[in-house]
């Protein structure tokens, strides 16, 4: 690790007054003399033991008071401070009735220990696990290099990567928790230096390889995430999360599936939102999964008929083509668990 | 949802301007919205209560470690496990992957565990430390750390320590565990000599059930 110093932040102000740059812009270019945010920790510590972070200065925004709290409200919903804990969501009677994929895919992310570490934020805000982006030895398209080595059909190691908007980098989004947040219709509120705050959707915060290939999510260098908000379901809402893994210790999803769906009362999905985790190079909404779905009847047939819609475009790399007919049955079985 | 799959490879560019913040995608709820400008703290920048700098150079800091107040120097870049391990000589905490990934460098922070090395030991602040060592008391072992023996739960026992951090603190607090539990608490922890099936049952033993 490169020697920094640490900034002990007392605010969101004092923070955003020290701050001049992010991860992601130091991961691609690095500067002399950067500032970074850090929350948890987890991530940042990750790509500066690795090398490939080399900050002058590290803000610890973990003791901001304030950025800590969870509030639900039946009408306005629910609001997740960016500094709460996996293991605070988890343990949330809220968040575990009114918004149970949520619940549930909190659960299965990380460990228990980095539960106790990660936060929110943080975890929106990491950046994917691809080895090769991991690796001080490969300068890849995310690291201002000329190519993507996970994609090359021989000698590329792809199997965990993207079967879905592969055509520049094929990592896929890290952050599992956030295919669950997506399908809540989640929102991120970000503060700037000048003061103003605004609402991003979930679906508007991830920025795709093909857009910007140095960036993950829209976050510049003088903004902070403070608080991450989700609507009021109505009482029709139902949810259902899945993640599949490779090993029975816990793991980096190889897909995950969020499910929420309004539901009257013979069983007829009246509006679907259905998201993919481990499927693209951020998480990914299923317009067609969504769209076969609305209006049916929720059951066997009409699930895999979902499942199978959502798969149309998938294009597998070399040795991810299993997360085909993975992700078709895992949108099914969890499209099923909410009947 | 722009950019659906290009087929062939195609080399992406830096964007130049990297926003555009209001773009509809096909959602009720999707772009974004302005809350509020210039919140009041911004406008007086002269009031802002600033927070302090440390480092990079060693400083000497306090630390509450298994009940003791230590004093040691170190940089914003020491982690937590090497300031117990070669600052203050509490080696009982292992370090295998250092990257979050094996647990076996887990301690207690405030009473929840944790990897000490995923974090710095500027972290810690006034919380308290808690490690292998201090979970013996008056020189008697904790009943995991005998059910561990009595079921043979260790191998090499690199992974041993956080093993027994994270049972502890399963039955510290779930005064009725079932198998499930332990595999939940256990879930971070890797044995690479595959101990599990007798790391369950010390655990359960410990916590009073069989399997
Ligand atoms: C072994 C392992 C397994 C994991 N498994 C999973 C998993 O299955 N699913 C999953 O979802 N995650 C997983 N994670 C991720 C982990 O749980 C953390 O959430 C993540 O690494 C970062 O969280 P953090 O709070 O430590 O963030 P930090 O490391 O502090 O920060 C991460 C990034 O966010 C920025 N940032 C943090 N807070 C803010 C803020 N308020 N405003 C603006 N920027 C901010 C930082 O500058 C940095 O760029 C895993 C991590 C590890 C090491
Ligand atoms: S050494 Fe800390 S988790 Fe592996
Ligand atoms: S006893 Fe050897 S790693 Fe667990």
């Amino acid at each position: 690790m490169n020697k920094f110093s640490w900034y002990e932040a007392k605010s969101v102000e004092d923070a955003l007054q020290q701050v001049n740059s992010t991860v992601s812009e130091q991961l691609y270019k690095h500067t002399d003399k950067a500032s970074i945010f850090k929350s948890g920790g987890v991530d940042v510590f990750d790509w500066v033991k690795e090398g490939l972070l080399k900050p002058q200065k590290i803000i610890n925004i973990r003791n901001i008071p304030g950025l800590d709290k969870i509030d639900y409200d039946r009408k306005k919903g629910m609001s997740i401070g960016s500094n709460v804990t996996l293991a605070e969501i988890a343990s949330n009677p809220e968040i575990k009735t009114n918004y149970l994929a949520l619940h549930q895919a909190v659960n299965h992310a990380a460990t228990p220990q980095l539960r106790n570490m990660s936060t929110l934020g943080g975890n929106i805000a990491q950046r994917n696990r691809c080895w090769y982006f991991r690796s001080g030895d490969h300068d890849c398209f995310r690291k201002e290099g000329d190519r993507c080595f996970a994609r090359h059909s021989e000698t590329g190691e792809n199997e965990n990567h993207a079967i879905i908007d592969n055509g520049s980098c094929v990592s896929v989004h890290a952050s599992s928790i956030s295919t669950a947040l997506m399908a809540f219709n989640a929102s991120v509120v970000i503060l700037n230096s000048e003061g103003e705050k605004k609402k991003v959707a979930m679906d508007d915060f991830f920025v795709t390889a093909a857009k910007d290939i140095a960036m993950e999510n829209i976050l510049q260098a003088k903004e902070i995430i403070t608080e991450i908000i989700l609507p009021a379901p109505s009482k029709n809402t139902k949810s259902a999360y899945i993640k599949q893994v490779a090993r029975e210790s816990y793991d980096w999803s190889l897909g995950d599936v969020a499910v929420v769906l309004e539901v009257s009362g013979n069983a007829t999905c009246r509006s679907a939102s259905i998201v993919l985790g481990a499927a693209a190079p951020v998480p990914y909404r299923s317009m067609e999964a969504q769209q076969a779905l609305e209006n049916k009847t929720i059951n066997s047939e009409n699930a895999l008929a979902a499942a199978e819609a959502a798969m149309t475009i998938a294009r597998p790399l070399a040795k991810n083509g299993y997360k085909v007919p993975l992700f078709v049955a895992t949108i099914k079985q969890a499209i099923l668990e909410i009947s | 949802m722009e950019d659906k799959n290009q087929g062939s490879e195609s080399k992406p560019t830096k964007a130049i301007t990297r926003r555009s913040f209001i773009r509809g995608a096909g959602l009720s709820t999707a772009g974004s919205v302005l809350l509020t400008t210039n919140a009041l703290a911004f406008a007086h920048k002269e009031q802002l209560v600033t927070g302090e700098e440390y480092g990079p150079e060693a400083m000497t800091i306090k630390m509450k470690v298994n009940g003791m107040m230590k004093s040691l120097s170190v940089e914003p870049r020491t982690t937590l496990a090497s300031a117990l391990r070669d600052h203050l000589e509490l080696t009982g905490t292992k370090v295998v992957c250092d990257r979050g990934s094996c647990s076996a460098c887990t301690v207690y922070l405030d009473g929840k565990p944790v990897n000490a090395c995923m974090m710095s030991a500027f972290d810690v602040g006034d919380k308290e430390i808690t490690t292998i060592e201090g979970i013996a008391q008056n020189g008697e072992l904790h009943p995991v750390q005998q059910a561990f023996i009595e079921h043979d739960a260790s191998q090499c026992g690199y992974c041993t320590p956080g093993m027994i951090m994270s049972c502890v603190h399963l039955v510290e607090n779930n005064t009725d565990p079932n198998l499930e539990d332990v595999k939940n608490a256990t879930r971070g922890n890797l044995c690479r000599c595959g101990t599990y099936p007798n790391v369950f049952k010390a655990t359960l033993a410990a916590a009073k059930k069989t399997i």
